[in-house]
């Protein structure tokens, strides 16, 4: 059977890893490329970059990380940020990357789903999507980084974004990123009922148990996260062998 | 040198970064002559069947594969992989390549979240020298909605996903396919890849 993926994020601007890793025998701090070759050794199952640069120059650069990593970690990468056009996502799949995360401009413009999975193949197409509970069992898509509420359902929107071809959904929890208090089951249960393409599930970890518990309890394919790789509270290799002890079928 | 054949259809940037890696001479291309005068030959491909089919037959090239998958090694990795069947129905009915028998169709089996992403384990099905040091249920990353239908004579290991899904293949001569991304599954695909241009020495 499949393996349930455990997924470190980067956050990446002008180059640089923006959260303060540190990790041993890196010389460089926040060199992405190093800390990619780092995650692999933990044994991630693939890596995220997210590229948060505003300027054009910082653009080009993210992509040479792209590049460099490609050629030196042999696990899938997906790269998410700033892409807004079939160019972007050709661009970014040529400098080494296996997919692309979509998330703001997939709402303003679904279309960019449906035509890089005619062109690159769902496969390639992951929707990023960060959303807000509005009542009971009820939840909103919000664009910018959690800033602005589309006032769309979100169940919806993943109907929506399975019908025009995405591969794969990364859905995160506004509510429960940055609390530290596990992944919002609640939400992510109501979207794996309401798809059957693969949903990793994203913010919120902050024990080594938040992972067996969002495995146990729903059916979300992969767990990422983020500060909690960062700032080495744990590393991938903990959080797998503990799932293993748990009878949670890891890599 | 091994030719990682260009027609327009997927990632190979990966496929020859995991070969620059390993230090195995390779390069693009899309000539019938260099080709021809590869000691082997890789084909790649994400995408659909019938675009697939439609790309390597724009390009010309398929006379040139058919010919030389019969002389030295040659290995399809995903779609690459699915091509070298007989037929596909991904979107349609398509002829493949026709080097291995069998077909190509959607995975159906209820209950199961499609695509099948993500990395699952190798059970081996017969000896190959393509899995030199590779031991049962050694995880490799797999990404497909379709997979293969063949005899098990052609079936070199598989893994389990609702029922079984053909993870390598062989005509039983030169031919070999990849169901799973060998450049994209760590240090098991890797030695895949390494194998696999072990071989040509022995061709």
């Amino acid at each position: 059977m499949l393996a349930k993926r455990i997924i470190p994020c980067l956050d990446v601007r002008d180059g640089k890893v923006v959260k303060g890793v540190n990790f041993e025998g890196i010389k460089e701090v926040g060199d992405p490329v190093a800390c990619a070759e780092e995650y692999n050794k933990q044994g991630a199952d693939e890596i995220v970059f997210y590229d948060i640069t505003a300027s054009y120059e910082g653009r080009g650069v993210f992509l040479d990380v792209v590049r460099e990593t490609a050629k030196k970690v042999f696990v899938p990468l997906t790269v998410g940020g700033g892409i807004k056009t079939v160019d972007d996502i050709r661009e970014t799949l040529r400098a080494g990357a296996d997919k692309v995360s979509v998330n703001s401009q997939a709402v303003k413009n679904p279309q960019l789903i449906k035509d890089g999975a005619d062109i690159f193949g769902s496969q390639c197409i992951c929707v990023g999507i960060d959303a807000k509970k509005i009542g009971d069992g009820k939840w909103t898509v919000y664009i910018n980084g959690g800033r602005v509420d589309m006032k769309l359902d979100l169940i919806e929107w993943v109907k929506k974004v399975q019908e025009l071809g995405a591969g794969e959904i990364c859905l995160n929890s506004i509510d429960a990123d940055g609390t530290k208090e596990g992944f919002d089951i609640e939400m992510l249960k109501a979207v794996c009922d309401a798809c059957t393409i693969p949903v990793i599930a994203s913010g919120g970890a902050g024990k080594i148990n938040d992972f067996y518990e969002v495995f146990e309890k729903t059916n979300a394919t992969a767990a990422l996260a983020a500060s909690l790789f960062h700032f080495k509270e744990l590393t991938v290799g903990e959080v797998k062998e503990y799932c293993k002890g748990k009878n949670v079928l890891v890599r | 040198m091994v030719a990682l054949i260009e027609y327009g259809a997927g990632n190979i940037f990966s496929v020859k970064n995991a070969l620059d890696y390993l230090g195995i001479e390779n390069k693009l291309t899309a000539d019938a002559d260099e080709i021809r005068n590869a000691d082997a030959i890789i084909l790649p491909g994400v995408g659909a069947f019938g675009a697939a089919m439609n790309m390597l037959e724009k390009s010309g090239l398929i006379p040139v594969i058919k010919e030389q998958a019969k002389i030295k090694p040659f290995l399809g990795i995903c779609l690459g992989m699915q091509v070298l069947f007989e037929r596909g129905y991904e979107f349609g009915e398509f002829e493949g390549l026709g080097l291995i028998p069998g077909k190509v169709d959607l995975i159906t089996d209820p209950g199961l979240i499609v695509p099948h992403m993500g990395w699952n384990k190798l059970e081996i099905e017969q000896e190959s020298p393509i899995l030199d040091g590779v031991t049962d249920s050694d995880y490799v990353y797999f990404v497909h909605s379709y997979k293969a239908f063949c005899d098990k004579k052609n079936l070199i290991a598989y893994s389990e996903y609702g029922s079984v899904v053909p993870a390598m293949v062989t005509d039983g001569k030169y031919v070999f396919g990849a169901q799973f991304h060998p450049e994209k599954s760590g240090e098991t695909g890797l030695k895949i890849l390494s194998n696999f241009t072990k071989l040509i020495k022995e061709a």
